[in-house]
């Protein structure tokens, strides 16, 4: 079944087209990576995907709900979403802010059931900040907040993980890290993770299969071998760059060329 | 094992702060220009809920002073504390902006001007108890809100930052109106010394009649905003954040602020513009007991409450004739422990 259905999705903001035309099928259980220059439509991708957004023209479905018109609830039931800048405001303890992931669950009158503490739990084990339930999520170091966040979403039960650039302004071990754990939410728990990347040999290592934006339309879909040439990346990032492959994985690495050095 | 104990602490939390209302409440029934002895008053409450029959130690006159004068004044600030108090938490959870106040959207300009027109007018209106004075001071505070919210609007949406500087827009304009009012008008001269009252912050509650009324938006009020505290927290996430969360944002914003307007507005109609009770008290509670609202909402309105009660006795017996704007009093003990607050834990304090 389809995770996710884009067809001819158009957006503007304020009459600048980001996406133009769009049509993206995800199938239940994939793990797809997004990438793309600057300003090529990952982000608003992943707002009309998690449903904050509406495609100005074309459908948007989402496990078969018409986005359009799903309540908000109902949604953020089925998809979580990691954004790229992540705020909270107030001193909250890293447990209140998984805690904010039962949100789209809670009903008036039993706000923090049981239920919720140990699905909350769980979400804490998961991605390994047990430890750090009681400390302030502000006093966290980049790597610790990102798996926080991670574990609000996976409060919320998802299907679906949309995440926008989460290896952002990480150390290589705690990008590592966080992609280790997407594979395995992905491989163990089926979950179906659409996540925007801007580091594209990470891309290649962690992901089956990439989608290439530019200037908001796709202009590749497929394995990261078919996606990631010299030709298509230079066509798109108008970088010059060697694809080789990685010595251990055996996936397409990409290689930075000194400008306009070619050889 | 851990959530019994945390259960148990927040249930502690508001016995402790229930506990410090109640005497609250009784030493400033007892206390006064008329002091009547604790005991008394205890008896003398009994014997009201036809629970014991004490052979009255008192004057009849005390009986009267206590039920038909005190009371209701320290009940009714009781209901202002707790309604500034709840309507800070919600507006400073909103807007997450720890220095929102209750008046922050132009709650207090609009009362303010509406309270002027109501004592330039030469009716001597009452309506279910309430002069035209609370009654304009209500309708003007929410009348002003909902316009400083129809302005902010662009394109379906009210972002926040539009809706402060439409707030400030707004307050300007109808304060300079209300001065303009003031100094033009012979009949405002001679009564300035009410309007000063009002606008320092007096408490004008002069029987049961406004607490009757009063009383159940208050209580339904904070009780509302208490079964909103989870959708609160997810604000905090700001809009988009809570938006992931299943939250229907443009709905839930209309609906607290609609709440906080109707609490201030509730408050304004029985008292002026009290400064800080609304600012500091959320303030303290949260740096104390962290910002969790399921927590924070029902210890701020009962602190609020306990922070007012305790103001106004001393606004009641402080000056040897007459009595000083209980707004005055909470400022001058708001704001330096506000400071100190924010000095002691800035580290903890992060936003």
């Amino acid at each position: 079944m389809n995770a996710v259905r884009l067809e001819r999705v158009s957006f503007a903001y304020d009459g600048r087209p980001v996406l133009e035309n769009t049509d993206l099928s995800v199938q239940e259980g994939e793990m797809v990576g997004l990438i793309g220059p600057n300003g090529s439509g990952k982000t608003t991708l992943i707002r009309l995907i998690g449903g904050v957004l509406h495609p100005a023209e074309g459908e948007a479905h989402l496990d078969g709900l018409d986005l359009r018109c799903a309540k908000r609830k109902v949604v953020a039931q089925r998809v979580a979403v990691v954004p790229q800048q992540f705020q909270i405001s107030f001193a909250f303890r890293v447990e209140e802010v998984v805690m904010l992931g039962r949100t789209p669950f809670l009903k008036v009158f039993s706000d923090g059931a049981r239920g919720d503490r140990a699905v909350v739990n769980q979400a804490m084990e998961l991605v390994g900040i047990m430890h750090l339930r009681e400390r302030f999520f502000s006093e966290l170091s980049g790597g610790e907040r990102q798996k926080v966040i991670l574990g609000m979403a996976l409060a919320q039960q998802p299907r679906l993980l949309l995440l926008d650039e989460p290896t952002a302004h990480l150390d290589i071990n705690h990008q590592v890290e966080i992609l280790q754990l997407l594979k395995r939410l992905n491989h163990e728990h089926g979950i179906t993770i659409i996540a925007a990347m801007h580091d594209l040999n990470l891309a290649s290592l962690y992901f089956q299969r990439l989608v290439l934006l530019k200037e908001g339309r796709i202009f590749a879909d497929g394995t990261p071998s078919a996606v990631l040439t010299s030709d298509i990346i230079g066509q798109v990032f108008s970088a010059v760059v060697q694809v080789q492959s990685h010595p251990l994985a055996g996936v397409p690495y990409v290689v930075v060329l000194p400008y306009g050095d070619k050889h | 094992m851990r959530d019994v104990l945390q259960r148990n602490r927040q249930v502690a939390v508001l016995l402790v702060l229930l506990g410090f209302l109640g005497l609250c409440l009784l030493m400033a029934t007892a206390l006064g220009k008329v002091s009547i002895s604790l005991p008394d008053v205890v008896k003398m409450s009994l014997n009201k809920l036809a629970v014991f029959d004490f052979t009255p130690t008192w004057r009849a006159v005390d009986e009267t002073i206590l039920f038909q004068v005190r009371l209701p004044r320290v009940v009714g600030g009781a209901l202002i504390g707790a309604a500034l108090a709840t309507a800070g938490v919600l507006f400073q959870g909103l807007l997450r902006n720890p220095m929102a106040d209750p008046y922050i959207i132009g709650t207090s300009a609009g009362a303010a001007l509406g309270i002027t027109v109501a004592m330039l007018l030469p009716i001597g209106m009452a309506f279910l108890g309430f002069g035209l004075v609370p009654l304009l001071a209500f309708g003007g505070a929410l009348a002003t809100v909902m316009l400083v919210y129809y302005l902010a609007r662009v394109g379906g949406k009210t972002p926040v930052v539009s809706m402060l500087l439409a707030g400030f827009a707004v307050s300007a304009m109808l304060s300079a109106l209300m001065f303009l009012l003031i100094t033009m008008s012979d009949r405002l001269h001679l009564r300035i010394n009410s309007v000063y009252m009002f606008l320092m912050g007096g408490i004008s509650v002069t029987g049961w009649g406004q607490i009757v009324i009063v009383a159940p938006i208050v209580i339904g009020g904070i009780v509302l905003a208490r079964l909103l505290a989870f959708r609160l927290n997810a604000f905090s996430l700001g809009e988009e954040g809570a938006a992931y969360v299943g939250i229907n944002v443009e709905r839930d914003k209309i609906i607290i602020l609609a709440l906080g307007s109707v609490l201030t507005a509730a408050a304004v109609s029985i008292s002026g513009l009290i400064g800080f009770v609304g600012l500091v008290t959320p303030h303290a509670m949260r740096l104390i007991l962290g910002p969790e609202h399921r927590l924070l909402i029902p210890a701020s309105a009962l602190a609020g409450a306990a922070f007012l009660v305790i103001a106004d006795l001393l606004a009641r017996t402080l000056a040897s004739s007459g009595e000083i704007p209980v707004g005055i009093i909470t400022a001058l003990v708001g704001a330096p422990f506000f400071i100190y607050l924010l000095r002691r834990t800035r580290k903890e304090y992060a936003f």
